[in-house]
């Protein structure tokens, strides 16, 4: 029985480690469940767009939305990715997380990210 | 050799020492006119209608592991064509139309079960939406029928019909729609193929696409360089991988879908049937186990393993439309890798790059689509244009805002 328990305990670990649980940097760790998947954090780099009423966007312009909104590298190994925490404080996290292995890496608060972005 | 009852017979009684192999295993040459890279369902019904239909000689298959290996050996064998859109419903027709003559043509037994496929639906707005569905069915010559509660009743008693959140209100059948066995798909499509000469090279992952002046000259694979005038990309789950090769970037995402088997079971399912307020598909397949599957897990990956949340949430999607389900036990379950594009549509297209065309981003509707893509795939190879019923699913569409968006979701594909 507690030859039993203790192989269970190493099973949840192995899971745990590979992805259920995501370990977030305000609320420890988490069930993945709680978070929605956002795509890929690439997105967080939104080309300008400057054209307006009297300005048309040039061809190039154009190109650049359109490679931003519908074209992904899409990588088999690591990735940076947003989740939502929309069933926690509702924050949004760049993951680092293998394709191939579902693990995690790093997680990191969107907004930390910004910042030292800006700074 | 040709497979016949007969055969069968006189095989029996010289307790079936005759049969031979139903392809060979050839080296690769150096050069081909065609070179397909990805030998699952859709790679080799490609060069099964370029070798038949086209009379393309001098073709390859190139497969990284051995043939079938892919989504057509994890997939829910579902066929059917009932999509609302211009640009989707008349090729999905194409495809069952190859469907019901597929077995004659390619003399295979594909186990092609035509047992119906019903969309059940739940409230007023959703019986409109498949009314109008069901009209586009039918403007494609699909067939379509509207089936009350009580018609729903008779087929499938079992069902949850005064659920307190989801009553069944009645379906949207398409009685032409059923179950395939898949990977005999794969095998016919490549005994077929085989025997017009096409060269099906099995472990033979391609390492490089080979590009001088934006033309693409051949492959460098584990068995050598193999130069070729046209190079086929058919992929999967791996397009966006093999495509980052030749320096593009596509508009897919690869997701990891699961399905389902229970034991065996007696007959209980009339055929498919499909929830109309979660994400849940059930049939059963000729052993007797209930096939069924959901949504996607929702996150990118390559592990071809998904996780426990979506299995219950598919359990539970099983659960509310009928509960009998709970009383068999999931045998086994498993993921495949699904090519997720932007609009939920798949590309039929050539490529910027001369002489490297692509056929992907077929999300988890690519079983179905099997012989059309094949089809049209050759079609758009031997000719150099398109076929008619595949002219919408270009590269391109998001830059000319041409979307076929089935379900309205936007650039998500985990939503698709």
């Amino acid at each position: 029985m507690k030859k039993a328990k203790a192989l269970n305990q190493t099973y949840i670990r192995q899971w745990n480690k590979k992805f259920m649980i995501i370990n977030h940097p305000i609320l420890g760790p988490r069930d993945a469940n709680e978070f929605v998947y956002k795509g890929d954090a690439e997105l967080l780099n939104r080309p300008h767009w400057t054209p307006n009423a009297t300005k048309r966007a040039t061809y190039a312009e154009q190109e650049e939305f359109h490679d931003y909104l519908y074209l992904r590298n899409n990588p088999a190994g690591e990735h940076k990715e947003l989740w939502y925490h929309e069933q926690g404080d509702r924050s949004w996290l760049i993951i680092t997380r293998d394709t191939l292995t579902h693990q995690i890496s790093k997680v990191e608060l969107v907004r930390e990210f910004l910042k030292e972005k800006v700074t | 050799m040709n497979y016949s009852a007969l055969k069968v017979f006189f095989q029996g009684l010289s307790g079936n020492k005759g049969w031979k192999p139903m392809w060979r295993e050839p080296e690769p040459k150096e050069e081909y006119d065609i070179l397909i890279v990805g030998g699952g369902g859709h790679g080799l019904s490609t060069a099964y209608y370029l070798a038949k239909e086209f009379q393309e000689k001098k073709i390859a298959v190139l497969e990284k592991g051995w043939i079938g290996s892919g989504n057509i050996g994890r997939n829910t064998t579902i066929i059917r064509s009932n999509y609302l859109l211009k640009g989707n419903q008349p090729f999905y027709e194409l495809s069952m139309k190859l469907w019901e003559n597929l077995e004659q043509d390619f003399n295979y037994n594909a186990m092609i079960s035509q047992r119906g496929i019903m969309n059940l639906f739940h409230n007023d707005p959703q019986r409109d939406a498949y009314t109008r569905r069901g009209n586009s069915m039918m403007i494609s010559g699909a067939g379509a029928v509207m089936l009350n509660e009580k018609e729903v009743r008779r087929v499938a008693p079992f069902l949850d019909f005064d659920n307190a959140r989801f009553p069944i209100k009645g379906a949207l059948c398409q009685t032409r729609g059923g179950t395939v066995r898949h990977d005999a798909v794969a095998w016919g499509y490549a005994r077929g193929a085989d025997r017009l000469g096409v060269d099906i090279i099995q472990n033979c992952p391609v390492l490089n696409i080979l590009v001088e002046n934006d033309k693409c000259i051949g492959v460098e694979t584990a068995k050598g360089t193999i130069k070729a005038k046209k190079i086929a990309i058919c992929v999967a789950g791996s397009s966006s991988q093999v495509m980052n090769m030749a320096g593009l970037k596509l508009p897919i995402e690869s997701h990891v879908l699961q399905a389902f088997v229970t034991e065996g079971l007696k007959p209980v399912l009339p055929g498919v049937i499909t929830f109309g307020a979660g994400h849940f598909y059930v049939s059963q397949s000729d052993k007797g186990g209930l096939v069924f599957g959901g949504d996607i897990d929702g996150y990118n990956s390559y592990a071809q393993r998904g996780n426990l949340p979506t299995v219950e949430d598919v359990c539970e999607g099983g659960m509310a439309i009928m509960p009998m389900i709970g009383r068999s036990k999931l045998l086994r379950m498993w993921g495949g890798i699904m090519d997720m594009s932007m609009d939920g549509s798949p590309f039929i297209d050539k490529t910027k790059i001369e002489g490297l065309f692509f056929n992907g981003g077929w999300c988890y509707g690519g079983f179905k689509a099997t012989p059309a893509s094949g089809f049209c795939f050759a079609h758009l190879l031997s000719k150099g244009e398109p076929h008619e019923t595949a002219l919408e699913f270009r590269l391109d569409r998001f830059q000319r805002g041409a979307v076929i968006d089935e379900k309205g979701q936007g650039a998500q594909p985990n939503l698709h």
